[in-house]
């Protein structure tokens, strides 16, 4: 049916698209018009167009960074609406997103804070972190263990991996990192740029090779030398477009073959995302089997609460947070630190 | 994008519809769940609270019109108030009346700027100019050979050294000027508004190049922290406006609302694949109609113009209102459209879309088409023209061919001749089983110009409207349509 209804649209597309293309041929519009005589600059117009219709934003703006400040103030005992408004601010505010902080703030209506707020929400959150996160690196005997990096585009996948080998390398143990990503331009570049600069072997393909060859060869590479762990980038994609996952899947089943075995595969999120994150962690888990989160540039402005409701509603913990450009910036993700700083310690 | 938010406000709409008159409770209701929407659709808190304080201000303020019920009336107050944020139309880009025209881009890391400057480069060859690429991201590595792969790909020349990014920016726009380029366009490397060393850095740059157009990349699924970061670079750089990417991801966006809402300059591009062609100027207008779920026949009908191939199309249009429209035809057909893009995506920009339709749509997955295309494909030529020939074995055959079933044989060639039914109808002028959004979609041709119905056939030029949905800024619609500026070439 749905088929059906597509196919009547694009003809009356179609229609639409050749009448317009006929019209322009009658008007005499050809295709080498001239561009219309330059104006001058009007950079002045782009710049008095109002800010929101609603007074008083700037100052409110301003305001809402003591959020934090007044939650971590509020005392023990029941709340009233204010104090729980509040709280739904400040976790909204982290993009810990609305299912959660509905949660936080009726339990916190009902049973009140003995112990204080922040204690209590603090307690709340930590308790949505309770999966298993250390990473897993070792393989079957005589299987060579591979780490699988996904994500969607710019999220710091490739930047990551050159952190993760750097970790590698630092417990004394040899790397091989397999350019999967064929398809972004200069990819495999900017990837054989940290092998060097990291000490890591790498294995890479022209532009437009096919991933699933790069990381089997790369797997075979690393047998061959008795290299400790392959890991392998992929293209950032979009999560929507099944296609591009059906890639993914296929990718992550060559990696997984004899000799090689995927033992993590990990979800690339980057922390300015928001409840964005949710659907990609969703998608990316159907396709590939995602079991843990590498949580990037925290070190920003952005808190990334949003890896709360990913992990309570998808069980799939963060293992990583990347917090700086350096090369050893990437860190065991620690709950307890990640919760004070959502509500702003 | 936007899913979330139209399809809650179209729920809203549905409760209040069924009421006669508004109480301050319903407006309450009603106003949480815009709210809800909006929170949901990652629009930063503050903007969420100011811009429920207008709508609220726009109903209290506004006498009682009698033509709208109380519902609609919401949905009004919220589609001006986006349309107010969004700003009512595309910004004019306009060049430097003494070339070269600098267009600063920055952003935080993975916003997709070296991307954007590609994009930008294409778009503006497009509009007749003569643009050059300064790749001043000397931070990731391999970003300047990235700028020039996507450079080579759109034949632009890229201007980079390993020196630093000011040096390499005021040398870049020198180089420019030498070439005689009306257009630079500068990708910075990607920073973090806290760095203040980086920040001070894209400063200088930007006091070097002195840029008519500086703009922040944005990620559309950038959470709350859209507005701190834009705040940053509004601050460091005085920013022209916002090229938002990614537009293509899902459903959300709110960042582009936050970001506009807080710095109030106003988006300027959108870019939202991974194609260069995908990125063009952003219609403000038509994004509200589209979070409102209203569609967005201008986009539509610029992709159609921009994808197909206007010959093949021809040929088998004609076809189609004569009634004698083949298999052969609809494969083309089926090419050209997919060329357009995702279907759940057109099916978004389709007006009279029911909501179940369009999910339906974005479920349908594209190797369902695939298997339709197998299935015609497996065919010989003269089961195509005729498909009344096909018989029992001959189903099998195909089936096999496809690697599908007899019944999917079947139900393709049940629909197929469903399909050629309501065409000859359309053909004859009767037009009655023309879906609810094809009525508005000639309409909107109509609006766009009569001269371009004069190709139409007359059968669909005449498609009867169907009963106009009640909602108050459809007629506004067209106009937006009407002031979209003719492509150059």
């Amino acid at each position: 049916m749905t088929v059906l209804y597509v196919v009547l649209a694009l003809a009356v597309v179609a229609l639409v698209a050749l009448a317009l293309v006929r019209a322009r041929r009658r008007t005499g519009a050809t295709a080498t018009a001239p561009a219309e005589p330059l104006p001058e600059v009007l950079v002045a117009e782009a710049t008095a167009i109002p800010t929101l219709g609603a007074p008083g934003l700037t100052e409110r703006l301003s305001a809402s960074r003591g959020v934090f400040e007044r939650v971590r103030g509020l005392g023990a005992g029941r709340l009233d609406e204010d104090q729980l408004a509040l709280v739904e601010e400040v976790l909204v505010r982290s993009d810990v997103g609305l299912a959660t902080t509905g949660e936080v703030v009726a339990r916190l209506r009902a049973d009140g804070a003995p112990e204080g707020v922040a204690l209590a929400v603090r307690d709340m959150l930590l308790a949505g972190f309770d999966t298993e996160r250390a990473p897993r690196e070792a393989a079957e005997p005589g299987r060579v263990p591979v780490w699988l990096v996904v994500g969607v585009n710019g999220v710091g996948k490739t930047t990551s991996i050159a952190k993760l080998a750097q970790r590698f390398i630092d417990q004394g143990k040899s790397v091989l990192l397999a350019a999967g990503d064929t398809f972004r331009a200069a990819a495999a570049d900017q990837l054989e740029a940290w092998a060097t600069r990291t000490g890591s072997e790498i294995v890479r393909a022209a532009e437009g090779a096919d991933p699933g060859s790069v990381v089997h060869d790369a797997i075979g590479r690393a047998r061959a030398r008795g290299v400790d762990i392959v890991l392998a980038d992929t293209a950032g994609r979009r999560p929507n477009s099944a296609n591009l996952l059906d890639e993914l899947a296929k990718v992550r089943r060559v990696a997984d073959r004899e000799p090689g075995q995927v033992v993590e595969t990990l979800l690339v999120l980057d922390a300015t995302t928001g409840q964005n994150a949710l659907s990609q962690a969703r998608e990316f888990l159907a396709a590939a089997a995602v079991t843990g989160i590498v949580l990037t540039k925290l070190d920003g402005t952005a808190r990334g609460g949003v890896v709360v409701a990913i992990e309570r509603e998808l069980a799939i913990p963060v293992k990583f947070v990347g917090v700086g450009e350096g090369v050893h910036d990437l860190v065991p993700f620690d709950p307890e630190a990640f919760v004070d700083s959502l509500l702003g310690a | 994008m936007f899913d979330a938010l139209s399809e809650r406000l179209e729920r809203i709409s549905d409760s209040l519809r069924s009421r006669g008159r508004l109480s301050e409770r319903d407006l309450d209701e009603a106003l949480s769940e815009v709210r809800t929407a909006l929170l949901e659709a990652d629009v930063e808190f503050s903007v969420v609270r100011a811009f429920l304080e207008a709508v609220r201000a726009r109903l209290a303020g506004a006498a009682l019109s009698q033509s709208l019920t109380p519902g609609q009336q919401v949905i009004k107050a919220v589609h001006d108030q986006l349309i107010e944020i969004l700003g009512a139309a595309p910004l004019k880009v306009t060049y430097a009346s003494r070339p070269p025209t600098v267009v600063l881009l920055a952003g935080l890391q993975g916003a997709g700027k070296t991307t954007a400057a590609a994009k930008l480069a294409l778009w503006f060859k497009q509009q007749g100019r003569q643009p050059y690429l300064v790749g001043a991201d000397l931070q990731r590595p391999a970003a300047v050979e990235q700028l020039r792969v996507l450079a080579a790909q759109v034949g632009v020349d890229v201007f980079s050294e390993p020196t630093d990014p000011v040096e390499v920016a005021r040398a870049g726009l020198a180089a420019a000027r030498r070439l005689g380029r009306d257009v630079v366009i500068v990708d910075t490397a990607g920073r973090l508004s806290v760095d203040a060393a980086l920040m001070d850095e894209v400063r200088r740059v930007a006091d070097v190049v002195e840029p008519h157009y500086t703009f922040l990349v944005i990620d559309a699924a950038t959470g709350q922290d859209a507005v701190v970061t834009a705040r940053a670079f509004h601050d460091a750089l005085e920013l022209t406006g916002l090229v938002v990417t990614k537009l293509d991801y899902d459903a959300r966006g709110g960042a582009v609302l936050s970001a506009r809402g807080v710095v109030g300059r106003p988006v300027v591009f959108a870019s939202s694949g991974e194609k260069l062609a995908d990125f063009d100027l952003f219609y403000p207008e038509r994004m509200a109609s589209r979070i409102l779920g209203m569609g967005d026949v201008m986009t539509l009908i610029e992709q159609a113009e921009r994808a197909m191939d206007a010959e093949v199309v021809a040929e088998s249009a004609g076809r189609m209102v004569t009634g004698t429209f083949t298999l052969d035809d609809f494969l083309a057909q089926l090419a050209q459209v997919r060329k357009m893009g995702s279907l759940g995506g057109l099916m978004r920009l389709m007006p009279g879309v029911t909501r179940e339709m369009r999910q339906a749509a974005s479920n349908v997955d594209e190797r369902e088409i695939d298997r339709v295309e197998a299935i015609v494909r497996s065919m010989t030529p003269a089961e195509r023209r005729d498909p009344a020939i096909i018989d029992g074995s001959r189903r099998t055959r195909i089936a096999k061919g496809s690697a599908t079933t007899v019944a999917q044989v079947n139900q393709l060639l049940r629909q197929f001749s469903e399909m050629r039914k309501m065409m000859r109808q359309m053909g004859s002028g009767g037009a009655p089983a023309l879906p609810p959004g094809m009525g508005k979609l000639a309409a909107a041709v109509k609006a766009r110009g009569a001269e371009g119905l004069a190709g139409l056939p007359a059968g669909l030029g005449a498609a009867p409207a169907r009963p106009a949905p009640p909602l108050g800024p459809r007629g506004k619609k067209k106009k937006g349509g009407r002031v979209t500026p003719p492509k150059q070439r």
